[in-house]
């Protein structure tokens, strides 16, 4: 029996989200009985695969074939459905992202399984099986009992610390055989950023708001987000003025982001905002309204002017760095 | 082009959620029942394209009791042309999906929102395609027909694409998808009466998932507030507290 893990790379390097789904796939893994493997779709080199092994993949399943490029739903759930049954697989973990969201329902049709999707945290009962996920975009939890054998689940990102706990990996390659026929998802254009950080995979996030008055003003935020090794962001307002790009828009019909330090300034925290954003781990907001709702979301606050604040978060980040 | 929109009927997004019998299910007293948003702004692409000429009919449908004929009634008023009404309740995504095989053959392009905001689960878009063995493409933000060929705009991690997917074919639409959702006019009210709503028999399916209790979020504890002469203060709460930095 095992653990089947779904890993999505970003430049040929697993994303931090990976590290975190295999790590808790493994302690899913401790509490059955069984292993976990990890499938790999797409051009990730053997060092990388193995490193899988430090946060407790037992086994990688490497499928290289240019023709998933074009991720054809179809397709990638026909792949991910005879991994599973290719490893005996009694649970089947997603991401809650673009990826997971768009082939685990398929998957979970193709092995007759039940399927919860958001699921943050470890299963609260193995038997019956027993999930838990936000309910009402996160106004409430709910209990889940999944009843079939083989179980579905996308994991809502930041639910679950990253562990290292090194195992050894077997390296395997697999080769799904599915024809070229089932292929009909054809990509006309892409356009896409590479180099940068993935903001969906960033662990720190900065973001700006109306309250930076313009787009001539995000000078300081650029210089805070390379300090930190952060990604860039902003609300919706900036995106629709055109102060920023689209890409860099979160809430709740934008990105939805969870990293674990999110630095909001002039954001006023309408929900539709905290909704892309209130699963972070720590939310630093400055404002220059005390009455602005981003406070309650918010871990740390400084109710000031982000023009004042700007320069000395980035005289102290830079005091921090020169003293490690 | 014929175009399927799937409907689910949600409490307003202003409701506040509250549970009854021991927190095992939602109290639906006094709530107001709209249409899913993400499904509204679905309809409303529909509606574009079929003004724009090329799509012949649009049919919505939804997987419910009565008290979601008010929705579908509304969805025909913003411009569907017919409605099917499947009497059940929701249990689950795979129920809901094998209900909805029922009446989803015969269109070329089906849509469905990217989730409902009462259960978040994204999952009945996907589990139908694979039902009716057609393709889906999810995270799309655009839907176009050019020379009867349908052009998807698909997200992906750092930018975005355009497909050609041929029909039939599903798409789990998001952000993007349409600006503002289309909102019915004394006319389209008036036409909705007659335009033909379709009440179908459950098919038997045994739902695979149920919700057996709900909780509400612990409340959060205060934010630590730091004067802005001191914010590198803050920052050092970041490092030596938090430990996030």
């Amino acid at each position: 029996m095992s653990v089947l893990v779904y890993t999505e790379n970003w430049d040929g390097k697993f994303k931090k989200l990976t590290h975190e789904i295999v790590s808790f796939a493994a302690a899913i893994a401790k509490e059955t009985n069984s292993t976990v493997t990890a499938l790999s779709i797409g051009h990730v080199d053997t060092e990388e695969l193995k490193t899988l092994g430090n946060y407790g993949a037992n086994k990688v399943l490497d499928v290289q074939d240019d023709r998933f490029e074009s991720l054809d739903n179809k397709a990638l759930a026909d792949a991910v459905a005879k991994a599973a049954q290719a490893e005996n697989a009694e649970i089947i973990i997603f991401a809650h992202n673009n990826e997971g969201k768009a082939v685990a329902p398929r998957v979970s049709v193709k092995l007759d399984a039940g399927m919860v999707s958001g699921v943050t945290g470890l299963p609260v009962n193995f038997e019956p099986f027993t999930v838990k996920k936000k309910v009402f975009t996160g106004k409430a939890f709910a209990n889940v009992v999944i009843k079939t054998g083989v179980k579905v689940i996308t994991f809502a990102q930041n639910s679950f610390e990253i562990v290292e706990n090194p195992v050894d990996v077997t390296i395997e390659t697999f080769d799904p055989q599915i024809p070229d026929s089932e292929f009909v998802t054809k990509v006309l254009e892409t356009n896409k950023i590479t180099g940068k950080v993935l903001l969906t995979d960033a662990e720190i996030v900065v973001s700006g708001g109306r309250g930076m008055k313009g787009p001539e003003n995000w000078g300081g935020l650029e210089e805070l987000a390379d300090l930190l090794g952060a990604g860039l962001a902003c609300s919706r307002p900036v995106s629709d003025e055109g102060w920023r790009s689209h890409e860099e828009h979160v809430g709740q019909t934008g990105k939805i982001i969870a990293p674990n330090l999110y630095f909001a300034f002039g954001i006023s925290g309408a929900i539709q905002h905290l909704g892309g954003v209130s699963s972070s781990k720590f939310i630093v907001a400055v404002n220059k309204d005390p009455e602005a709702p981003i406070f309650e979301a918010a871990d740390y606050g400084i109710v000031g002017d982000v023009f004042k604040v700007i320069p000395q978060f980035i005289e102290a980040v830079k005091e921090m760095k020169a003293a490690n | 082009m014929k175009i399927l929109v799937l409907i689910s009927n949600v409490p307003d997004t202003t409701t506040k959620i509250r549970f009854t019998g021991d927190n095992t299910a939602f109290d639906s007293t006094g709530v107001q029942w709209i249409i899913n948003p993400w499904d509204e702004l679905a309809l409303t692409r529909a509606v574009e394209l079929k003004e724009a000429g090329g799509v012949e009919k649009i049919a919505v449908a939804n997987v419910g009791t009565k008290i979601t004929e008010p929705t579908l009634r509304k969805a025909l008023a913003v411009g569907a042309d017919e409605a099917f009404r499947i009497d059940a309740e929701p249990l689950d995504a795979y129920f809901v999906a094998k209900q909805l095989t029922q009446v989803a053959e015969g269109y070329d392009l089906i849509m469905a929102g990217i989730e409902a905001s009462d259960y978040n689960g994204s999952g009945v878009g996907g589990m139908l395609a694979e039902m009716l063995g057609i393709n889906s493409v999810s995270a799309v933000s655009g839907i176009d027909i050019e020379n009867g060929e349908l052009k998807i705009h698909r997200d992906i991690d750092g930018g975005s694409q355009i497909l050609s997917v041929p029909a039939p074919v599903l798409t789990v639409v998001q952000k993007g998808i349409a600006i503002d959702p289309k909102i019915p006019a004394m006319r389209g009210i008036m036409m909705a009466r007659k335009k033909p709503l379709t009440v179908l028999p459950a098919i038997e399916a045994e739902p695979r998932t149920e919700y057996v209790s709900f909780e509400l979020p612990a409340p959060k504890a205060a934010c630590k507030m730091v004067d802005e002469e001191n914010a590198k203060e803050l920052i050092k709460m970041l490092h030596e507290e938090a430990k996030v930095l």
